[in-house]
């Protein structure tokens, strides 16, 4: 495979566990801030704090490594959307900088204050809101480049109708995402009044993903039509997605395999996710970065590609152990270990 | 103020922000793993206690240094992009290496948190304190040689159109500045975390607890701290010989050490007259500027008189320098102090001036190591990678940063206050003695 080829397909698996592993988290904290607002607390906290408590920080580094990823492999996007992203990045990380200190704060500190729950709860919402603009932004049409360097027309951004169906969508998949697994995890734990809840959020929350959807491809027709020709190409992709998406709400409706259905939730994601990525090619920049332009030395390339795969080999053991210990160990789940 | 003010503004706040947690981040998993190590091996159940106590704070002060990392890993890219465009090119590989680290500690410090009474035998929990350690040790050290490239970059060359060509990534890593650097840097991690460690004991005990945990803790962190003391000069010695032969201005200005001479004297504190040069009312050690630099007094130190004037760092980084090794003498000098007190065994170590002195030792090697960031970034104006690029060439050419940095400073003054009130509220509602108590009872 050629080195460009492999940093990207190495890049976009990871932003997807990261996709996957912070909506659950994200989704956490808002339903963790609703349910204590409508008196339900008692209820699902306890599930969302035993599997969150020891992992949130391995999400963080997702994120972390995707970034430092993306650099490594195409120096060329820090140029472009370091100098561009300065205010929407900034915020994102305020966002971020509170929610994982007040997570910390309200979980290992001396007690759960209403107001770290509050912010716990509302970053949940407002990063993935603010995360996915940087796809918008991707499309093209809100960066161009003039003679006095790289500018950003965030105007643009909060008139268009695509920037603000994707980060409906963004929010939505969130919840839908969370409460899938927490069902799940739920269900593991034997404690079911908490399953019965969160099966209602994900089944509430099923419908309003699809119609999300449904907008972005429109936004996307009228923002770069050409980006929307060849998503049309791979068109099965989005079906099969759909179909998934299918199959992961009848079995959480008939509450059988509730495993087998976050599964499917997965294969949803995976495969709009990749069926984006793959007809977003070859551009990371519509239209001034493309993944050949912007390419690391190939000395450098090929040393990332090498540490990559020896990190993994140190990472994958480790990630299965956290697993192990904590998602696939019904005593822990339940809580009486 | 431009865009470059403020991005500096901007960076050196969150680095030196960062950095606090960051020492505790890769020196207290150190003194937890000994204590619970200890504690198994002699079957005390006041270091096991220990170490619970210590991991507890710990996972406080880790989220702040996990936000705050991330903030400075995407800042990089928003206030310096042709810099991080470049490093991209030349010196991505430790820091793609340092996201592994970080997986690697995040992973089994999630591990270690959760699992104290799973395993039926001990020492299997104590070994899942070692995966941190690494982690946390070896993302200093991959850090470290990016900053260290900034200083003597290497591994690569220049082609006539102004390129970089050959990249040679590993040789960028173990460019002259790194085996000092780190040697120096992890040391002083190590140390500064002993005497945090050991301040809130000897807090405690000037404040009239006896019980026995207290004065086991003082005695491990104490016993320990004294040795990284003496392994933190060391290294800071080797740093001073790599300054001496690789970046001679940044050692001259830090000692005001004009003419190139033989026998060199060391010059502290004093006051400088900008305009003759000349220096009054320091403290001067004959030689010792020599054997720092070059281990011998016959070693000759370059000076800035050979220097061109526009490439002088700024001459206050004397008093950087210089507050630096004071502390460092003086850590070593207490520390050495409680251990001869101890070893003449009739009691002299629990003198409250002694414990006073530990007490104050604390917020010192804290000071201490923002003293020595300052004096190592500031020494490198006007460059931001020496030879290559200037910091005003790096910085981004977006608006707006100064909003950026009045967001920021707020954020970071918040995160402080409530992270601090948050640690002392933790320990005031348990104290060791009460936990101790539950524990055998339970
Ligand atoms: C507890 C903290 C601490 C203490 C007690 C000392 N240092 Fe230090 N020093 C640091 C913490 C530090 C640091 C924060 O780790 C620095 C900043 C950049 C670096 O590489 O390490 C540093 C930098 C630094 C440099 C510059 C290195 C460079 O720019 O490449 C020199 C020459 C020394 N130190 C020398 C010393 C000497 C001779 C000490 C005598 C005891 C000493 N330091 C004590
Ligand atoms: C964590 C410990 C560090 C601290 C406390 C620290 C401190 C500082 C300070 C005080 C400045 C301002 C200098 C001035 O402009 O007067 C600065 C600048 C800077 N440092 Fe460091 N530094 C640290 C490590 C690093 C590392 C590891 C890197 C890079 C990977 C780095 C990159 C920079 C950059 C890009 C600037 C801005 C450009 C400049 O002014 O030189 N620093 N830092
Ligand atoms: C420009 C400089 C730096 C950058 C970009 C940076 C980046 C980061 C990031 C992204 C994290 C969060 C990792 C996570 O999620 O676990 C982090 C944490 C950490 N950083 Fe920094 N860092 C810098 C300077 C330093 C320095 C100079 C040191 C040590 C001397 C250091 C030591 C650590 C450690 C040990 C952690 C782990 C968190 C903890 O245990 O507190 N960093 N850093």
């Amino acid at each position: 495979m050629q080195l460009e080829m492999i940093g990207i397909t190495v890049l976009w698996i990871f932003l997807y566990g990261y996709l996957i592993v912070a909506s659950i988290d994200f989704g956490a904290g808002f339903f963790s801030y609703y349910s204590m607002l409508t008196g339900k607390d008692h209820i699902i906290n306890k599930i969302i704090d035993r599997y969150l408590s020891p992992v949130w920080e391995v999400t963080n580094v997702f994120l972390i490594f995707f970034i430092v990823g993306l650099v490594g492999f195409f120096p060329d996007t820090a140029y472009y959307y370091g100098t561009a992203l300065l205010i929407p990045g900034g915020i994102s990380l305020i966002l971020l900088t509170i929610r994982g200190s007040f997570y910390a704060f309200a979980n290992y500190g001396a007690r759960k204050s209403r107001l770290y729950m509050f912010l716990y709860g509302a970053t949940g919402l407002f990063i993935p809101a603010s995360l996915s603009t940087v796809l918008t932004i991707s499309e093209g049409g809100f960066i161009e480049e003039t003679k006095n360097g790289v500018v950003f027309h965030a105007d643009r951004l909060f008139t268009s109708p695509y920037s603000w169906s994707v980060v409906f969508l963004a929010i939505v998949s969130v919840l839908y995402i969370s409460a899938s697994f927490l069902t799940y995890y739920a269900y593991k734990a034997k404690d079911f009044p908490a399953m019965e809840q969160l099966r209602t959020y994900a089944l509430f929350w099923s419908g309003p993903t699809i119609l999300a959807s449904l907008l972005v491809f429109w936004g996307l027709s009228k923002h770069n039509p050409e980006h929307f020709a060849s998503a049309v190409s791979i068109g099965w992709m989005f079906g099969a997605s759909f179909l998934c998406f299918c199959v992961a709400v009848y079995l959480m409706w008939k509450k059988e395999n509730l495993g087998l259905s976050f599964v499917f939730v997965m294969f949803q994601f995976a495969y709009a996710f990749f069926g984006y990525g793959i007809s977003h090619m070859p551009y990371l920049l519509y239209p001034y970065v493309t993944f050949q332009s912007a390419l690391t030395h190939s000395t450098m390339g090929w040393a990332l590609v090498i540490a990559f795969i020896a990190g993994l080999f140190l990472l994958i053991p480790s990630l299965a152990l956290l697993l192990w210990l904590f998602l696939f160990n019904a005593k822990y789940v339940r809580g009486e270990k | 103020m431009d865009s470059v003010i403020w991005s500096r503004i901007l960076t050196a706040e969150t680095l030196a922000f960062h950095i606090i947690w960051a020492t505790i981040g890769v020196g207290v998993p150190v003194f937890i793993s000994i204590a619970e190590g200890w504690g198994i091996y002699k079957k005390d159940p006041h270091y096991i206690l220990m170490a619970r106590r210590w991991t507890r704070g710990f996972v406080i002060t880790v989220a702040v240094g996990v936000v705050t990392g991330t903030c400075i890993g995407l800042m990089l890219s928003l206030l310096w992009p042709k810099f991080m465009q470049l490093v991209g090119n030349v010196i991505s590989l430790p820091l793609f290496l340092e996201t592994f680290a970080f997986f690697f500690e995040a992973i089994f410090l999630g591990i270690y948190l959760y699992t104290w009474d799973r395993f039926k035998n001990p020492v299997w929990h104590w070994l899942t304190s070692i995966p941190i350690i690494i982690g946390s040790t070896m993302s200093a050290v991959f850090i470290t040689t990016v900053n260290s490239f900034m200083n003597t970059p290497a591994g690569f060359s220049i082609d006539e159109a102004g390129r970089v060509t050959h990249i040679d990534p590993i040789a960028a890593m173990l460019n002259p500045a790194t085996p000092s650097k780190v040697a120096h840097v992890l040391a002083s991690s190590y140390v500064t975390c002993g005497f945090l460690l050991a301040a809130i004991a000897a807090f405690y005990i000037l404040r009239g607890r006896t019980h026995i945990y207290f004065k086991k803790a003082l005695r491990l962190t104490m016993a320990a701290s004294f040795v990284l003391a003496v392994l933190t000069f060391v290294a800071g010695d080797l740093s001073g010989k790599f300054l001496a032969k690789y970046q001679p201005a940044k050692l001259a200005a830090a000692e005001w050490h004009f003419e190139t001479m033989k026998e060199a004297p060391l010059i502290f504190g004093g006051i400088l007259d900008e305009e003759t040069l000349e220096v009054k009312y320091a403290i001067k050690i004959p030689y010792a500027l020599s054997i720092l630099a070059g281990g011998s007094p016959s070693d000759q130190v370059i000076g800035l008189n050979d220097i061109p004037r526009e490439e002088w760092p700024p001459l206050y980084v004397h008093y950087l320098f210089d507050g630096m090794v004071a502390i460092g003498f003086y850590l070593i000098f207490i520390s050495g102090l409680y251990l001869f007190l101890w070893l003449r065994r009739k009691g002299g170590e629990w003198n409250p001036w002694v414990l006073r002195g530990i007490v104050l030792a604390a917020p010192l090697a804290f000071i201490a190591i923002e003293l020595g960031w300052m004096y190592a970034e500031v020494g490198r104006q006007p460059w931001i990678i020496v030879g290559l690029m200037r910091v005003d060439q790096a910085a981004t050419t977006a608006d707006n940063v100064d909003v950026m940095t009045l967001m920021f400073s707020l954020l970071y003054a918040a995160l402080a206050v409530v992270a601090v009130s948050v640690l002392i509220r933790l320990f005031r509602k348990n104290s060791p003695e009460k936990e101790m108590a539950e524990r055998i009872s339970a």
